[in-house]
């Protein structure tokens, strides 16, 4: 068939798949695609998909912070609060919190205008904070960027009369649509088009809703990375000086590379808001930020397909081999006959208690050592590679060197 | 940025600026002017204050006091990226290139300033983004081209031989298409075959209209090039005109090689 053949040489298939990016691209997207019909077959309920929607989350989260670490080469640690900020945007105007607030009226915007506005609300605030501090450098910047995602928790905590403060807000309206097609890749038994669909807490409806906010992030933010700013953003990173005295404008640059960055901070928070149905202070925490970096940094900096795979990989981590660990060991030394083992005694807790305890040991140890196996990330950006190779060779030079020198 | 009596001859005019940093004068009170198309050197011993007062032309330091017009602007002050976009390019003592892109994004980056794709055109790469950065692509491609390193345009920058470099720094200050290009010691290091070379490239440049005011410790290669030389000792300015001439200055015999007794 020489006309399939013209358009299969056409797609230079062959050539794209041996580019390594767009291969992990590709495997994601079919891993994505059969995710919920296959884990719905082969479990029987929908906790799999549910949990994959919410990993979507944090890859969204670890896409837009790429864009202020990896790209523009700024530490941010406060990542976190932008997150908040675009939780919250949703959460105040799609529930009952405005009655009980000074305004006495509860705001019941639709969701998917409030995913842009959380959007750029968080953008906003990102500008807000940056045009201050983005004339440090460095390490300071990461403790303004610190100070800023332990105030913005703080004020959600604090002003109460609006938030709910520790309470809470609760029972968030869920997105719906006019109509939505349903199929056996959700579980039902026919395709049928739906009328008047809420998302309620359907998970393979919201997990339809991420992955298509993650493919179009990706895309925006890709294309970003291969223009006239994207280049500006590198440029910064590499060299600020020589990058100014080429006629970047370095401070509004910066401020681009932090307002982006936010904007799918918030563009998360609302859709978290959404899924989660409660939006409350101690969801974005520190440790929020810190794992959002972890996944960049673990993935590879600077480069989106990397950054994906880091985000699912210490998702997946956390929450669900260090949190069923426990369990599974007791399963374990029960099969294999050191059931005795799960017996506390003294000072020994039981198998599954310390297990328990050491869950965050564990994950500690596994960050060092994928850190110390693979420095650059488990899909570096070629720039990041070259770095560290570069790194060990001066290291080896500096080495024969000084046994010359000696 | 006010309009200042214009010299139309001049392109770069400084008067009595001056650079303090704490009790130290870098540059004391120096005025010069440059003229349209010619090539002027700054020599003067290691510490005199020379880059300090390519620093203050484009923009890094605040001068202290003093004026600097280019070309009827006065600029004095002026952020680097402004002095960039109004025409002055520099390249740097010590290369300052982005080591981990390559060098045809390198140009690139030279370009960023003369291009007009906003925030959204490269979001949603509409047909004009495409365009321009088909454009622009082409342009670094030739300007690597005119100083000769085309075949390294994949390469990146830190993985180019030194000279190459070098030319790699000027390609890119000529991508902002300058009136005015500020060399800092463009050959230092070089042997002196590449500094013939270099000198080529330097006339190369010339002929495209743009005016070369250059840094350099090989008084061959300033006499060899430059219509007009700046002699610098100490921040202060101790002799200027055609190199015939200041060769024979007797200060400037002795900033060089010390007083004789």
């Amino acid at each position: 068939m020489p006309a399939a053949r013209s358009l299969w040489s056409r797609l230079h298939l062959r050539e794209r798949i041996r580019d390594r990016d767009t291969a992990v691209y590709g495997v994601l997207l079919i891993v994505a695609l059969v995710w919920p019909m296959a884990t719905i077959f082969a479990t029987g309920d929908t906790f799999l998909t549910s949990q994959a929607a919410h990993a979507g989350t944090w890859v969204l989260l670890a896409v837009g912070l790429n864009v202020v670490v990896g790209f523009a080469g700024l530490l941010d640690l406060g990542y976190a609060a932008f997150f908040a900020i675009g939780a919250y945007s949703y959460a105040l105007f799609a529930s009952f919190q405005l009655a009980s607030s000074p305004l006495h009226h509860a705001y019941h915007l639709p969701f998917w205008l409030m995913l842009f506005v959380g959007m750029f609300v968080a953008a906003a605030f990102g500008a807000i904070l940056g045009f201050p501090t983005l004339r440090l450098r460095g390490d300071y910047l990461a403790i303004v960027t610190l100070g800023f995602g332990e105030i913005v928790p703080q004020l959600f905590l604090n002003l109460d009369q609006w938030t709910g403060g520790i309470n809470a807000i609760g029972s968030i309206d869920q997105p719906s649509l006019p109509a939505w097609i349903t199929g056996p890749w959700a579980g039902a038994n026919d395709i049928a088009i739906v009328r008047d669909f809420n998302f309620s807490f359907d998970p393979v409806a919201y997990y339809v809703l991420i992955v298509i906010l993650i493919i179009g992030a990706v895309i925006l933010v890709n294309n970003l990375h291969r223009s006239r700013l994207g280049r500006a953003w590198m440029a910064i990173r590499e060299d600020e000086v020589a990058a100014a005295a080429m006629g970047i404008n370095t401070v509004t640059t910066k401020l681009l590379a932090f307002a982006i960055g936010a904007s799918f901070s918030g563009f998360a928070g609302a859709y978290y808001g959404a899924s989660f149905g409660l939006v409350s202070p101690d969801s974005f925490l520190f440790v929020v930020s810190v794992t959002v970096l972890v996944m960049v940094v673990l993935g590879g900096m600077g480069n989106i397909a990397g950054v994906i795979i880091g985000a699912i990989a210490i998702y997946f981590l956390l929450n669900s081999v260090l949190s069923s660990l426990p369990a599974n060991l007791q399963s374990l030394s029960n099969a294999i006959g050191l059931g005795w083992l799960n017996n506390s005694n003294g000072a020994w807790p039981g198998l599954s208690e310390l297990a328990q305890r050491l869950q965050f040991l564990l994950y500690g140890l596994i960050l060092v050592l994928m850190m110390l196996l693979r420095p650059q990330g488990i899909f570096p950006s070629r720039i990041r590679e070259q770095e560290l190779k570069h790194a060990v060779a001066t290291e080896e030079e500096t080495v024969v060197e000084q046994a010359h020198a000696s | 940025m006010s309009e200042a009596p214009a010299d139309r001859d001049s392109i770069l005019e400084l008067t009595e600026l001056t650079k303090r940093f704490g009790g130290l004068l870098a540059v004391d009170s120096v005025s010069l002017q440059i003229k349209r198309g010619e090539v002027f050197a700054l020599i003067g011993p290691n510490g005199a204050g020379k880059t300090t007062l390519f620093n203050s032309v484009t923009g890094m330091f605040r001068p202290t006091s003093g004026r600097v017009v280019f070309d009827g602007r006065v600029i004095t002050g002026s952020k680097p990226h402004e002095v960039a976009r109004l025409g002055i390019a520099r390249t740097f003592q010590n290369i300052r290139l982005f080591d981990f892109m390559t060098a045809v994004d390198n140009v690139k980056v030279g370009r960023h300033v003369r291009m007009k794709a906003k925030v959204w055109d490269s979001l949603f790469k509409l047909p004009r983004e495409r365009h321009e950065e088909e454009r622009v692509t082409e342009e670094a491609m030739e300007l690597l081209r005119f100083v000769g390193i085309a075949r390294f345009a994949n390469h990146y920058a830190r993985n180019l031989p030194y000279g190459q470099q070098r030319r790699l720094e000027i390609a890119r200050a000529l991508a902002t298409e300058p009136k005015l290009l500020l060399l800092d010691e463009p050959a230092a290091g070089f042997t002196p075959q590449e500094k013939v070379e270099l000198m080529e490239l330097v006339r190369k440049i010339l002929t495209r209209g743009i005016t070369v005011f250059l840094i350099e410790h090989d008084m061959k290669l300033v006499m060899g090039i430059s219509e007009r030389i700046v002699v610098l000792d100490h921040g202060e300015k101790i002799a200027e005109g055609p190199p015939e001439e200041v060769r024979k200055d007797r200060r400037v015999i002795e900033a060089y090689l010390g007083k004789s007794a």
